[in-house]
């Protein structure tokens, strides 16, 4: 078994103080450890940003994080992004356009978009699909993610 | 009094229900569950082809701290699941792809039961691996599967008419082989289950994402030899599905058997590497097409030979045959067919059912071929597909009898919106301009069952509705939600009889203890099946509902009608009372009665003999998609730019979830065409991951203008159709047709990735 390392962060704006194993990946740690399950493991590789999260208000595949490296550092989940009221246009802007269907990549498309508006508040269509593009998608064929988005930063094109 | 006027739902952009808990994080699917005592399960896979078990010795896995139970063969009875039930759980004699199961371990944590896997030693004998399905067919091959010395799994026989009769008249004969290659779900959530069993009461329960939960606790209830009674099956919310989780598959008894052996709740869940693996694929094919027309267009006869590959064992993909002869017999109208198919053992992996069901494939060659024929009588490839598309009120040689159809509605719509004729001919005009760069427009129709698909004797969905004294509704429906949007279209379609917002509306759905049989999630027929249930029970409800308060309102119940939550007068909308006081006024009085009803609909559709024929659906869903593309022939690399789709949908219900649909299957199938493929070198798989097996991202996504044709079916849930697979069918053969109009050079093997297309524009192999 791998050494135990005790780490604190802040987590959707509370203190967490937790002992994890040295090998753990953020993206386990979450959910595992913490129960909070809202972040998803979609490939565990980076490559389909289920997992994405916010670290000190960067985009980041959780799974290619590891536990360790949250120490210190402010981490915002769905869940977090979930319970600022600010981030309801967002959010609204995902069910009324169609945006959700299995709903799995749901909760990474709705970090990335989260990160992607506070860079860009009014982004363009071609922002929003670069902006996207990291983040897969098997049911909706992403249009109406990218509406949504688009929507909920006040722009229709 | 107040008046209410008359109000619709459908038609309407109605937000998915779970769609607010889905963005909060909050949605708990079976990978994001845990059970007290809850152990790790885990798989040991297979690293050969093909060969035989010569010793496994677990002894060690045993002995290490953390681990509760190794299971091999050995401890677990033998009964085969699958198809064919050719499907060991855990394989004990040989090993025949490389996915297959040979042991399993339940442990404290991941880390544990990797680490107990990596210690099971397992000896082998290597036998001669078969990767080509001609060359499994060949006397003298290895065998697969010993009950099947020929190698072959299945056969599908079909014929109309005399082919030979049809060649004799016909000016043209096209003749092609096409090549189908493997793809692969890839459902966001992975694969996943939670087996928990109680051995003092003998009660097991299933935490499982299956599409088909009633027949699944069949198929538990055979392979584990328990009383069905005992099986529970609860479906937590589903990461997608797309056919993928319509068999029962050896990681789910082997999660059972793990929890029997453990007496603990035994969780197994893939890894994504695994999910490629591991998973069923949709199934390749190699489809010889031989058709032929008159030189005014008319077709003459179709000879269909198909050969697929089982695999090492038989899923659901092995019984696409079924679907194919539907497009080959009765897209467009052809006097003869004959029709053979083989679904051939090999040591690849196996394919299950995938969205479309065949139809992907079979569309694939015959929509070509259409192309072809066209071109060799100097016809325009529209007039020739309206000349001989069905039409309403046709039968078809196979028997399946079209009450409603917009096929022809869909091809000029199609063609009108995107400019397909004058295009299409400067495309070709460009063909010998010197730019590297050409534009193509091509354009492919299907036709899919619409109304379910009647493959099993029943093919019903029950339902139970209930009332509280609040008027709010619990809809109890044996139809799965798989992230398609189901319950927000039943509960549309039950608020529209009742006259009731959606927000009255709560859906029952996940657990075979509570909700009514349904076949389950598969052929489009949710929508169709589910929702014609679901009104039936509704207007049981209302009826009972309406001939209570006539005796209040001193109204006969045609007067009557339920609008925004209350009676009112049908007439002029006058509110007679509100919904909610009538109801209370039921279960307080001396009648003590409740407003709960039920509902069983089985659809008028036949069950095909031997001879596959028969109206095997009780309507049919049409569509033509044209696509357009810009091909650099430097570089191979086709763009997918438009896609003008028109769908024949029977009535739009809910405009956002269909339009959704078929977004979504657009995509699904541009992926199929353009970049998606599975690479197997003698058996294994070389890119299991995203990074080397590439989805569609936002980016790529092209222009997408869609129409809805609506031909209001006369049995349809308020005229509607099912259109869940529809749109991921035409889509690889409207894109090479496309790449045809662009360069002159027909793509007859998928997929188009850059180095294909390359190859085939320089004449290379």
């Amino acid at each position: 078994m791998s050494l135990a390392v005790e780490i604190a962060f802040k987590l959707n704006g509370s203190p967490v103080r937790v002992s994890i194993p040295a090998t753990m990946t953020a993206l386990s740690m979450l959910r595992d450890q913490l129960n909070v399950t809202g972040t998803k493991y979609g490939c565990g590789e980076g490559e389909c940003g289920a997992c994405t999260i916010l670290v000190d208000g960067l985009s980041v595949n959780s799974c290619l994080m590891f536990a360790v490296e949250c120490d210190g550092r402010e981490l915002t989940t769905v869940e977090g992004v979930a319970a600022n009221p600010v981030n309801d246009r967002l959010r609204d802007a995902l069910v009324e356009h169609g945006g959700v269907q299995c709903g799995f990549c749901t909760p990474g498309m709705v970090v990335q978009s989260k990160w992607l508006l506070d860079k860009h508040p009014h982004p363009d269509r071609h922002q929003v699909e670069r902006g996207l593009e990291g983040n897969l998608c098997r049911c909706t064929g992403y249009k109406k993610i990218v509406d949504a988005v688009c929507g909920a930063g006040g722009s229709n094109e | 009094m107040a008046v209410i006027a008359k109000d619709s739902l459908i038609g309407r952009r109605i937000p998915k229900m779970d769609a607010p808990e889905k963005t909060a994080g909050k949605t708990r699917y079976v990978q994001d569950m845990k059970l007290p005592g809850q152990l790790v399960g885990m798989i040991l896979r297979t690293d050969r082809v093909h060969a035989r078990i010569k010793r496994i010795d677990t002894s060690r896995a045993q002995a290490l701290p953390g681990v509760h139970a190794v299971l091999t063969a050995a401890d677990i009875p033998q009964k085969p699941i699958g198809v064919n039930k050719d499907n060991p759980p855990l394989k004990g004699d040989k090993v025949r792809c490389i996915r297959d199961e040979i042991a399993a371990v339940a442990a404290e944590s991941e880390e544990i039961a990797k680490a107990a896997l990596k210690l099971i030693e397992v000896e082998y004998e290597d036998l001669p691996g078969l990767f080509d399905p001609t060359q499994a067919m060949q006397p003298g091959a290895p065998v697969i599967q010993e009950a099947k010395p020929n190698n072959i799994a299945m056969v599908f026989d079909y014929a109309h008419g005399d082919v030979g009769a049809g060649e004799a008249e016909s000016d043209v004969v096209v003749e092609d082989e096409f090549y189908l290659h493997y793809v692969t779900h890839c459902c966001m959530g992975v694969s996943g289950v939670i087996a928990d069993f109680e051995p003092t009461s003998g009660n097991l329960t299933i935490y499982s994402n299956t599409q088909v939960p009633f027949l699944h606790k069949r198929e538990f209830s055979e392979v584990l030899g328990m009383d069905p009674g005992r099986i529970r099956i609860i479906q937590p919310p589903i990461g997608g599905g797309f056919g993928s989780k319509l068999d029962i598959y050896p990681f789910e008894p082997i999660a059972v058997y793990l929890a029997k052996a453990t007496r603990r709740p035994v969780k197994l869940v893939f890894s994504r590497e695994e999910e490629f693996i591991a998973s069923p694929t949709r199934q390749p094919a190699i489809v010889k097409l031989r058709s032929g027309c008159k030189k005014d267009g008319t077709l003459t006869f179709r000879t269909v030979d198909i050969l697929l590959d089982n695999g090492g064992y038989t899923s659901w993909g092995a019984t696409i045959p079924f679907v194919m002869m539907q497009t080959f017999s009765s897209l467009y109208r052809v006097p003869h067919c004959l029709y053979h198919t083989k679904a051939v053992y090999t040591n690849n992996p196996y394919a299950g059912s995938f969205r479309g069901y065949g139809n992907l494939q079979a569309t694939f060659a015959v929509e070509q071929q259409i192309d072809k024929m066209a071109e060799a009588i100097g016809m325009d490839n529209l007039a020739f597909r309206l000349k001989n598309a069905q039409a309403p009120g046709e039968v078809t040689g196979q028997g399946m009898v079209f009450k409603s159809c917009g096929f022809k509605e869909c091809l000029t719509t199609a063609a009108e919106r995107s400019g397909y004729v004058q295009k299409f001919s400067a495309n070709a005009a460009n063909r010998s301009k010197p730019s590297a760069r050409k534009r193509g427009i091509g354009m492919a129709s299907m036709l899919h069952v619409g109304g379910g698909a009647k493959i099993y004797p029943s093919d019903g969905c029950g339902t139970i509705l209930k009332l509280d004294d609040f008027a709010h509704v619990t809809l109890i429906t044996g139809a799965s939600e798989i992230g398609q949007g189901s319950e927000t279209v039943l509960s549309q379609l039950v608020c529209e009889e009742l006259g009731l917002p959606m927000s009255a509306v709560t859906v029952v759905n996940n657990d075979t203890e509570i909700t009514p049989w349904d076949v389950g999630v598969h052929a489009s027929r949710t929508t169709f099946i589910a929702g014609n249930s679901a009104i039936g029970a509704a207007r049981k409800a209302k009826e009972k509902i309406l001939a209570l308060a006539s005796k209040v309102a001193n109204l006969t119940p045609e007067q009557l009608d339920m609008r925004g939550g209350c009676i009112v007068r049908a007439e002029d909308g006058e509110v007679v009372m509100p919904l909610p006081k009538l109801l209370r006024s039921l279960h307080f009085s001396d009648k003590a009665e409740l407003v709960m009803t039920t509902n069983y609909y089985e659809p008028p559709s036949v069950h095909q003999g031997k001879d596959f024929k028969g109206d095997v659906s009780a309507t049919y869903a049409w569509a033509t998609q044209v696509c357009e593309v810009e091909v650099d022939t430097d570089t191979g690399i086709v763009k997918l730019l438009k896609v003008t789709a028109a769908h024949d949908v029977g009535r739009v219900l809910n405009r956002l979830g269909l339009e959704g649909q078929i977004e979504g299957g657009i995509v699904m199938g541009q992926g199929y065409a353009l970049s998606e493929d599975m690479v197997f070198k003698q058996g294994k798989l070389l890119n299991p991951a995203f990074r080397d097996y590439k989805l569609m991202t936002a980016p790529e996504v092209p222009e997408m203008d869609i129409s809805f044709i609506e031909s209001m079916d006369g049995e349809g849930p308020q005229g509607a159709k099912g259109v869940g697979e529809a749109p991921a069918i035409c889509m690889a053969a409207a894109i090479a047709n496309a790449i045809y109009n662009a360069t002159g050079v027909r793509m007859t093997n998928l997929p188009f990735t850059p180095e294909n297309v390359y190859r085939a524009l320089k004449g290379a192999s």
